[in-house]
């Protein structure tokens, strides 16, 4: 059965979508916007990919695929699964690309654009896909010289060419020169390339030994096949830069849903909208009127001075100031503070706000660029390159490893000069060919390349394979408080006289009138309940409390402050705690208690505190206010640094001046107020709520579900890299054989040929089973806090067929 | 002996076409996405117009 039949068989598949708001695309249309979005364009057909968090099944690659059938616009599509992304191919006559969007978000697949999307360099795409394409080719290349040069090189180890006579050699040879040539010039390029650079940089990373070995064996093999003196070692040679291909291939996985570079620009939308001129400019208290003139523009173009509406949950996308509307801030996000803010007309916002409540309407200050939010990114933090990977254990070991082979190979060829002239240069030669570290050079990728697809199975997903090196150094662990040790669906708790379920209802009813979060939090304590009293003369005072009333009684729901205000005697004495909010309740003007809000911690935490607490020093960095801090200070315990009201920027710094005290340290984190001090600590760990949302540039994007398990992580990143010393002690072990037999001047091509696969051989595997083992002992332990809710997911998120329908496919 | 010559020529022909196969393979960007063909061939339909056909020769021939 074809998924054709889909929506035949299920009359109401799966869930029901919201529709796009009128113009809601219009930006898209804007020829700047467009230019920048469209791949390719002319009169008759137009290509745009976008990408489609929503993606996340067989059937939804059919439906996108299938898109021609919904509207006669629409060419070719095709998916990308890995990346959640679609290519479209369509008739700008027939349909516009702001059609194309809104099309797209009444299926349910909403693209996310956002300014990053327009301020990427043009032809970045490009160049990622030829790098790609490039390494593909240059491994083909390899083993396709490697299988050949072997067949001709086979009869030499069987002893057949004595048989054959001095033309076959010649002939074998020469092909095999011929064949290996475009090996040393094309596929071996980048470490030719490498390894200048290194030199450049008066740093000897392993790409220089590797450089002097090919060249070496090259060179050597060239004159004995050109003086016809031997066979040469060009098997050797192919099979080597094969296997070294093979290793790097296997060490760049990348993980394409995922990214790890997102500055401010990725969390803004592409578009807000924008009152048209010619409004009154009088400050007036209200909601901002609808219907008004209003349009949707560009980020980009917005201007000093421009009124802007921000709806609920939209961001602010410049620092402006409140024309009119209640505004209800969650800078959460931003400065890391968890309780929303309230401010009055006249009022400045600062970039990054996220609108909770009615629609507002703000004039604008600064530029999206200059505002206070995105100066962070101006900070010499992101500016400078990180050059902490040419002091990797590998590049430490490596430096070593090149001074002893060139003072080895040089002490024999002095050594023969004086002993026997005529074999110094072979003996020089042929220990820098057996000292070309393929062993080594394999051992720290593989390992690290296998350790870094373990933790992904934990839902750990690291930028790239050098970071469980520097996770393994790690001995002081930052953490941010909220959104990382803290969730906001924390517990509200009733204090006070016992509430009849008259009462309970009622205030659930006057709770749910309002947008605040912790309003809606209180209603959710209350319990689920189908019926619900209607309220009458709701009044919401933004920032203090609400009004309401249910069944001729009257409640008030709000601040302490508040309630005095309106006359309510509120016994103080009894809310001495200072941990979370604290929302007080009076029912007919009588004080009846308060609700307790905690931020909840997530789960497990004190656990994995606690076994942290012992190995690394640990600091809370939160941008709240100090409520919670004799709280955080016990969970901590007395050896920690903990910090409250900490801006971005002071952060930031917090993480540099543990640096300069010689500390290397781990930034765990969630929000943009984290973006400086994830830079600028030696490792970032993003935690997200689900992978693939939005996270600020880091080096670790964690599930947040398996925070609980950061010690198991650090722990085998600490295992895998006792595993790469042991790979370079093993693959040493083998170079010391093979230098003796090559400064002895007795390396022949058939030595060589043997002992450098088997060394390879024998390193991969040992580093591979061991790392496997060490990630079942380290990581598959324990069970994370709870299981996630999406369900039987495989390693790249894809979920079998016969579930897709249960997550709701649209 | 002289017979090996031609196998010899004979096998580096045929690797070489399985060389430039590889080759048109990775060009044609058959190793960029690996996750979407397996699920591709669940779909039974035959596949929809190549409207875009004329769009793609010409965005080859400005690349």
């Amino acid at each position: 059965m074809g998924l054709g039949q889909f929506y035949e068989m299920r009359p109401r598949p799966g869930i029901r979508i919201g529709r796009p708001r009128t113009g809601q695309w219009d930006c898209l249309d804007e020829p700047a916007v467009r230019a920048k979005l469209l791949d390719f364009a002319d009169e008759r057909c137009a290509k745009v990919s976008l990408h489609l968090p929503a993606i996340h099944c067989a059937a939804c690659v059919w439906l996108l695929e299938n898109l021609f059938r919904l509207h006669t616009g629409v060419g070719e599509s095709r998916v990308n699964f890995a990346r959640r992304e679609v290519n479209i191919t369509f008739r700008p006559a027939q349909l516009k690309l702001s059609e194309l969007a809104a099309l797209l978000t009444s299926l349910g697949y909403e693209p996310v654009l956002t300014l990053g999307e327009l301020d990427r360099p043009a032809g970045e795409k490009d160049a990622s896909r030829r790098l790609h394409q490039r390494q593909w080719l240059q491994i083909g290349v390899a083993g396709f010289a490697f299988g050949n040069i072997m067949l001709l090189a086979l009869p030499g180890y069987l002893g057949l060419d004595r048989l054959s006579k001095d033309w076959f050699q010649a002939l074998a040879g020469g092909l095999s020169l011929a064949l290996a040539a475009p090996v040393v010039i094309y596929s071996a390029a980048d470490y030719w390339r490498a390894a200048w650079f290194s030199l450049r940089q008066r740093a000897l990373t392993l790409d220089v030994p590797i450089a002097i070995g090919l060249a070496a064996i090259y060179g050597q093999s060239f004159f004995e096949i050109v003086s016809g003196r031997g066979e040469g070692y060009c098997d050797s040679l192919a099979g080597l830069i094969f296997f070294l291909l093979c290793g790097r291939l296997f060490q760049r996985k990348t993980f394409d849903r995922l990214a790890f570079d997102r500055d401010y620009k990725g969390f803004f939308p592409l578009a807000v909208t924008r009152r048209k001129p010619a409004q009154p400019a009088i400050p007036r208290p209200g909601p901002p009127e609808h219907g008004a003139a209003e349009e949707s523009v560009a980020i980009s173009q917005i201007v000093v001075g421009d009124r802007l509406l921000i709806r609920h949950g939209e961001l602010v996308p410049a620092d402006a100031r409140l024309v009119c509307g209640d505004a209800l801030v969650d800078y959460s996000f931003v400065t890391g503070e968890s309780a929303p803010v309230s401010r009055r007309v006249a009022d400045l916002l600062h970039a990054g706000g996220r609108q909770m409540g009615g629609a507002i309407e703000v004039e604008t200050l600064k530029p999206v660029s200059e505002s206070y939010l995105t100066s962070l990114w101006n900070n010499e933090a992101f500016r400078k390159q990180r050059d902490d990977d040419l002091n990797s254990q590998t590049n430490r070991y490596s430096r070593r490893f090149t001074v002893t082979v060139i003072g080895v190979a040089l002490a024999a060829a002095v050594f023969w000069l004086f002993v026997d002239a005529s074999v110094a240069l072979k003996a020089f030669t042929s220990v820098l060919i057996v000292a070309c570290p393929c062993a080594l050079a394999l051992a720290a990728p593989l390992t690290l390349g296998t350790a870094q697809r373990r933790l992904a199975g934990q839902k750990a997903f690291l930028r790239n394979a050098q970071v469980v090196e520097r996770m393994a150094e790690v001995d002081t662990v930052v953490f941010d408080k909220t959104g990382t040790l803290t969730t906001s669906r924390g517990q509200a708790k009733w204090r006070g006289e016992a509430l009849t379920p008259s009462e309970e209802l009622g205030l659930r009813s006057v709770a749910a009138h309002s947008a605040h979060p912790l309003a809606s939090r209180i209603h959710q304590a209350l319990g689920v309940n189908a019926s619900s009293p209607p309220v009458l003369k709701f009044v919401e005072t933004a920032g203090a409390g609400m009004e309401g009333r249910v069944q001729g009684r009257e409640f008030l729901i709000g601040s302490g402050a508040w309630l005095r205000s309106r006359a309510v005697e509120t016994r103080v004495e009894q809310a001495p705690h200072d941990n979370g909010s604290v929302v007080h309740v009076a029912i007919d003007g009588r004080h009846r208690g308060y609700f307790e809000l905690e931020s909840a911690l997530r789960a497990e935490v004190e656990s994995l505190i606690a076994s942290l607490r012992g190995r690394y020093q640990l600091v809370l960095l939160s941008g709240d206010q100090a409520r919670e801090a004799g709280r955080f200070r016990v969970l901590l315990g007395s050896g920690a640094r903990v910090e409250f009201n900490q801006s971005p920027f002071d952060k930031l710094e917090v993480i540099r001046q543990l640096q300069a005290a010689g500390r290397r340290v781990m930034m765990v984190g969630d929000g943009l107020n984290d973006a400086g001090a994830l830079r600028q600590s030696e490792v970032g760990v993003a935690v997200v709520e689900s992978v693939g949302t939005f996270s600020p540039a880091s080096d670790v994007i964690l599930d947040a579900q398996h925070l609980n398990r950061l010690d198991a992580v650090l722990a085998f990143s600490r295992c895998a890299a006792h595993v790469v010393r042991a790979g370079f002690g093993v693959s040493g072990l083998y170079n010391v054989v093979g230098v003796s037999i090559a400064a002895a001047g007795l390396l022949s091509p058939l030595v060589c040929a043997v002992l450098m696969p088997l060394s390879s051989a024998t390193v991969v595997l040992l580093v591979v089973g061991t790392t496997r083992w060490m990630a079942r002992r380290c990581l598959e332990g324990r069970r994370p806090a709870r299981e996630s809710g999406a369900g039987p997911v495989g390693d790249d998120g894809i979920i079998p067929m016969g579930l897709s329908a249960k997550r709701g496919c649209p | 002996m002289s017979v090996l010559v031609l196998l010899i020529f004979a096998s580096l022909v045929v690797a070489t076409m399985f060389l430039s196969c590889f080759i048109w393979a990775v060009r044609s960007g058959q190793y960029e996405d690996t996750s979407t063909p397996p699920l591709r061939i669940l779909l039974e339909e035959p596949r929809g117009p190549q409207a875009g056909t004329n769009c793609k020769t010409e965005q080859n021939n400005k690349t």
